[in-house]
């Protein structure tokens, strides 16, 4: 039973190939193509890829909250032993904002612009918590002195145009916790701040998790804010994902070439390159994907070790190690380390 | 001093190189309207008193936050708009005294490459055409000569010839941002202002823009006033960087100055909060999170503008406003600390 494993793994979300497409007039967009991780209790967890690559479309599907012409049309959701995408709209209703909060990216443009801050956080209280009017308030107030919003008795009156982008997402993340939610999904927080107002969110994120206990999936294209939040990291190209590890593993020993690109590509504070890596070529269209490997055409390594497998099959999300124990999983999807029938692994550890 | 062990790959001796632009105490104030008279009821201070000047080939980066006033220097450095006051010299001549012939003439000589890749080019129009229509209006009337110069540019950016034909919405972002480099690039300009030219874009794609740009400058001597919001990417193609804060510059040095000694407070919360794509160093070193937000240029403050965020304000930073200066050679700062 799918209550049992997750009891005794630990495990409080666990996303099994999830499929979400969307049906254009163009064709069938593979948003998300088979995607798998899990999520233990308390943990932090990126999701990190380029735009396009389905980070935010897996974080939606998790809340069921794809609209048309989107459809995840195979794979499970585990969500402490439930599967979320059997049950009825009105049960996904008692979880959304209540065991899995989620905030977004524009903050200024997710909160209503004709309610005060204060009712907003309230109305999340009585939907949830049958707090009603007086009592939603007055802990509306308390959850924005717990977010560090300044003078919160007066604030909770503000409308949202009156906050600037910080102080926007911090009401967001009052939202977000006021329930004290088991899962909280955060889709590129702080990507429409300023460096010195995302560090103080990031702080507060950090803060209020070892005080709430909640676990974060933190969707960002920053490899930086993935190296100072999270746990384990889960690199997403084109709807799958390529590698997934501790974040240390990830940033000391990167296996996947995608990712090995990707850290290469960025500017380092400090650090001086004279030329930056560069991947070549584009992400590719999602609703013409290359056969085999979604890389492979982009990939240097493929051209280096001559493989020709990368352009006929499509690897699978594998263990690199078969001795691997849970708490050093290093899983990757490249040819490079795994075998296959009349393909031989050039980097295979073994 | 720039240590010569360390491979800085910049140009070392850019010390010695005269400036090719000077600015002198540059404002900018933006009327507020209002009322049923739309009479001017406040101005907006988005750049207030800024000097300083660029050396020929250098790479002069150019930071802060959003609102402080980094990209109105860059576009009064151009008179795309007119500067409320102050003196921009171009290889010593004022453009704010040119004349609209002599303007012209020096705009050939400066251009600029914007921010959104996707609304900086016309839709309707092949983008050979948009490359060449600088050519064009600066009297090269010959077509054949034209589209030769447009393909060849097209080619120094990573482009294809056929790609002359095609219409802006058939490139991906990282394509048009290399169709706006080319369109500045095309009347081989001693100057180029890059507008946060990466910022629209995913970074591996940013890597490719960074290295072009890098390129481009080897190869034709540019110059770059590059301006953007992200300290590292400034830091990485950078030879001296300013940071300006609320209208304000606070501090103008080289990078690697910069890096391993700030010392205006803002400079140093800035580094702090860049979030570091390496997990051990990220866990080591000690962040300084300042408080509040960025006021409103509406209504700055007194003294030092920084002061109200400040970890390490003074008693007088709240009214006496600290003067730019040169605290060591090349190390410009504005701050009571290092008075």
């Amino acid at each position: 039973m799918a209550l049992e494993t997750t009891q005794s793994n630990g495990n409080l979300l666990e996303v099994r190939n999830l499929k979400t497409y969307f049906y254009t007039e163009d064709g069938i967009v593979k948003a998300v193509d088979g995607v798998d991780f899990e999520v233990k209790r308390g943990e932090v967890l990126g999701l990190v890829g380029e735009s396009g690559c389905g980070k935010s479309v897996t974080s939606f599907s998790i809340m069921r909250l794809v609209g048309v012409p989107g459809k995840i049309i195979e794979g499970s959701i585990l969500f402490d032993g439930q599967d979320l995408l059997k049950l009825s709209e009105r049960a996904m209703q008692h979880i959304r904002g209540n065991r899995i909060a989620m905030i977004f990216q524009q903050p200024q443009s997710s909160l209503n612009p004709v309610f005060k801050a204060g009712d907003q956080i309230a109305e999340v209280l009585d939907i949830h918590r049958s707090l009603g009017k007086e009592a939603g308030w007055q802990r509306a107030v308390e959850l924005l002195r717990m977010v560090g919003i300044a003078d919160p008795g007066r604030k909770a009156h503000s409308f949202p145009h009156e906050m600037s982008g910080g102080q926007a997402q911090r009401v967001m993340i009052a939202m977000g916790l006021a329930c004290v939610p088991e899962l909280l999904l955060a889709d590129e927080p702080t990507t429409a701040l300023d460096v010195t107002i995302q560090a103080q969110i990031l702080d507060l994120m950090r803060e209020l998790r070892t005080k709430m206990q909640t676990a974060i999936v933190l969707i960002t294209h920053d490899l930086g804010v993935v190296a100072e939040m999270c746990e384990r990291v889960a690199v997403m190209y084109a709807g799958q994902i390529v590698e997934q590890t501790e974040v240390k593993t990830l940033f000391a020993e990167p296996r996947h070439p995608y990712t090995q690109g990707l850290i290469g590509s960025i500017p380092v504070l400090g650090v001086v390159k004279g030329k930056l890596d560069v991947i070549p070529g584009a992400v590719p269209n999602l609703i013409n994907l290359p056969v085999g490997c979604r890389f492979a055409p982009r990939c240097r390594a493929r051209v280096q070790y001559n493989l020709e497998i990368c352009a006929q099959r499509l690897p699978e999300l594998r263990e690199l190690r078969s001795d691997a124990t849970p708490a050093t999983t290093h899983t990757v999807r490249c040819w490079l380390y795994h075998h296959a029938e009349g393909h031989t692994a050039p980097l295979a550890e073994k | 001093m720039p240590n010569p062990q360390l491979d800085w790959n910049v140009n070392q001796d850019s010390a010695a190189k005269p400036d090719l632009v000077q600015i002198k105490n540059l404002y900018k104030y933006f009327p507020v309207r209002g009322g049923v008279l739309q009479r001017v009821v406040a101005w907006v201070q988005a750049v207030d008193d800024v000097s300083f000047s660029i050396r020929e080939g250098e790479t002069l980066g150019l930071v802060g936050e959003s609102g402080c006033g980094k990209t109105t220097v860059g576009r009064c450095v151009l008179r795309l708009i007119p500067a409320t006051k102050g003196q921009v010299l171009f290889n010593g001549q004022d453009v704010y005294k040119a004349n609209s012939r002599e303007l012209k003439a020096l705009r050939r000589n400066m251009q600029i490459i914007f921010q959104d890749p996707f609304s900086s080019l016309d839709p309707r129009v092949p983008i050979g055409e948009s490359v060449g229509e600088g050519l064009l209006v600066h009297g090269m009337s010959n077509s054949k000569e034209r589209f030769e110069i447009v393909i060849n540019t097209l080619r120094k950016v990573g482009l294809e010839d056929y790609h002359a034909r095609r219409y802006p919405h058939e490139f991906s972002g990282g394509q048009r941002q290399r169709i706006g480099i080319a369109r500045a690039l095309a009347l081989r300009p001693k100057f180029i202002i890059c507008d946060e030219p990466v910022s629209a874009l995913d970074v591996s794609i940013q890597a490719q823009v960074l290295n072009i740009l890098k390129e481009l400058q080897g190869e034709f001597g540019l110059t770059y006033l590059f301006i953007a919001h992200n300290l590292s990417v400034v830091e990485h193609i950078s030879d001296r960087v300013a940071v300006m804060y609320l209208g304000k510059m606070v501090e103008l040095t080289t990078r690697e100055e910069l890096y391993r000694n700030p010392l205006h407070p803002y400079t140093l919360a800035l580094l702090s909060a860049i979030p570091m794509p390496d997990p051990t160093l990220a866990s080591k070193r000690t962040r300084l999170i300042l408080k509040g937000d960025v006021p409103s240029p509406l209504n700055p403050p007194s003294g030092c503008r920084f002061h109200p965020r400040c970890p390490v304000a003074l008693a007088h930073c709240s009214h006496q406003e600290p003067r730019f200066k040169e605290v060591s050679p090349d190390h410009w700062v504005a701050c009571w600390r290092v008075e």
